[in-house]
């Protein structure tokens, strides 16, 4: 890491410069990603700078304006667990934000960086799903559903930066995680749940956070165990070192029944 | 670049990009802090960023440019007299091997800056992200507990 240039922009316009003029440069937040495998020598093309935009003002804070709240892309989840607006607005997310690794994790995490990492298995990616969220980015805003294009790949331009993500008010979203501990897990199973719009999003069970749209369909008609049985079929798991496909599809369906059953009853 | 480390000024000619916890053992003599898994899974590396616990092996030196940086060295007075929390931790025999206890010593002391009295539960949801192999956590948890006032 030695040989891996440090770049520290003092605002967004400079960081965008940098970024657009820096060849082999990547965007760094709170490291829990991107530090792990910067030191294990595993990215590839291997970075030759990081840019931090850790310090940045323009990228903290949670803002309520109008219909929307927003949260600056290098707010950590500390800062989201800590909002008032935010437990009041979008509960699910703050519900999220407490199951992401522990405190030293959630110090450091942010939502620009589960965003532009886009692993499948980040857990706030299908709450983000299920409240339609917008990527707001340096130069455009990006609906969510259209954010995740590949394994670990996103939308974004090869200079853009996220800034922030505005999720709407007022809308009912439940979240559940399924891994081998409470703390320190990463998800066998993630999902999140919309009643009205009907919004089912899912994590660790294909290649990309996923909306699982037959599910939804079925949703839509008050369908329920239609719906449940529709998920089998939008969700694409393997095996891996966390769990089994078999095991993924057939938790997929107990929590959506479980969740939807909840709504159900109110 | 400059900061705070354990409350003396710190300057230094380093890399921005190498990780805080091989800046502090290896640049400033700083072995309390110690390297387990290196992925942010087990809280060895832990330590305090203005007054918030982090895994240094996540953070790039870079970044804790005017920061105010705890390790475990400095927990102890002046003169090297152990802080109560330490102590308790001798007291319960709440160390083994002892690589996870200082990050479990900064975990812990940043709970008790925020929970002058917490039960077992706080103290679990504390040190979560600090794993140990030997002890099993009671007697790490019970000598937490006894500091609370």
């Amino acid at each position: 890491m030695r040989d891996v240039t440090y770049l520290r922009p003092g605002n967004v316009r400079d960081a965008v410069q940098l970024y657009r003029t820096t060849p082999g440069c990547r965007p760094l937040a709170g490291g829990t990603d991107l530090m792990v495998m910067l030191h294990a020598g595993t990215l590839r093309p291997a970075p030759r700078a990081v840019l931090d935009l850790w310090s940045l003002p323009e990228l903290k804070g949670v803002r309520r304006a109008n219909d929307v709240l927003e949260i600056g892309a290098a707010e950590p989840y500390t800062g989201i667990i800590g909002s008032r607006d935010a437990q009041e607005s979008v509960p699910a997310l703050v519900a999220a934000a407490r199951t992401i690794g522990a405190a030293q994790i959630q110090n450091r995490g942010t939502l620009g960086g589960n965003l532009a990492n886009a692993s499948p298995a980040g857990d706030t990616l299908p709450v983000l799903l299920a409240y339609d969220a917008v990527v707001v980015t340096d130069r455009r805003s990006i609906p969510i559903d259209e954010f995740f294009v590949g394994y670990r790949k996103t939308a974004l331009a090869d200079d853009e930066l996220i800034t922030a993500v505005r999720l709407p008010l007022g809308r009912d979203v439940v979240f559940r995680k399924v891994g081998t501990r409470a703390a320190q897990a990463i998800s066998k199973v993630v999902l999140a749940v919309s009643r009205e719009p009907a919004r089912i999003a899912i994590g660790s069970v294909a290649e990309i956070p996923l909306r699982a749209r037959r599910a939804e369909v079925a949703l839509e008609r008050n369908d329920i165990a239609g719906a449940v049985a529709a998920v089998a079929d939008d969700i694409r798991p393997i095996d891996d070192v966390r769990s089994t496909a078999a095991y993924r599809r057939q938790v997929t369906q107990n929590v959506l029944r479980e969740l939807l059953d909840a709504f159900a009853r109110g | 670049m400059r900061f705070t480390l354990n409350g003396a000024a710190v300057s230094l000619d380093v890399v921005g990009s190498r990780r805080l916890l091989d800046v502090l053992r290896e640049d400033l003599g700083k072995t309390g802090t110690k390297e387990g898994c290196g992925e942010g899974e087990c809280g060895a590396c832990s330590v305090l960023i203005d007054g918030e616990v982090v895994d240094s092996c996540l953070v790039a030196v870079g970044q804790v440019e005017g920061r105010n940086v705890i390790t475990v060295e400095g927990l102890a007075g002046p003169r090297g007299e152990l802080s109560l929390l330490q102590q308790a931790f001798i007291e319960h025999g709440a160390a083994q091997c002892g690589i996870c206890t200082p990050g479990m010593l900064l975990a812990a002391h940043v709970l008790l800056k925020k929970e002058q009295r917490p039960d077992a539960d706080d103290v679990r949801e504390a040190l979560a992200g600090n794993l140990c192999r030997c002890t099993g956590y009671t007697k790490i948890i019970e000598a937490v507990l006894s500091c609370g006032t």
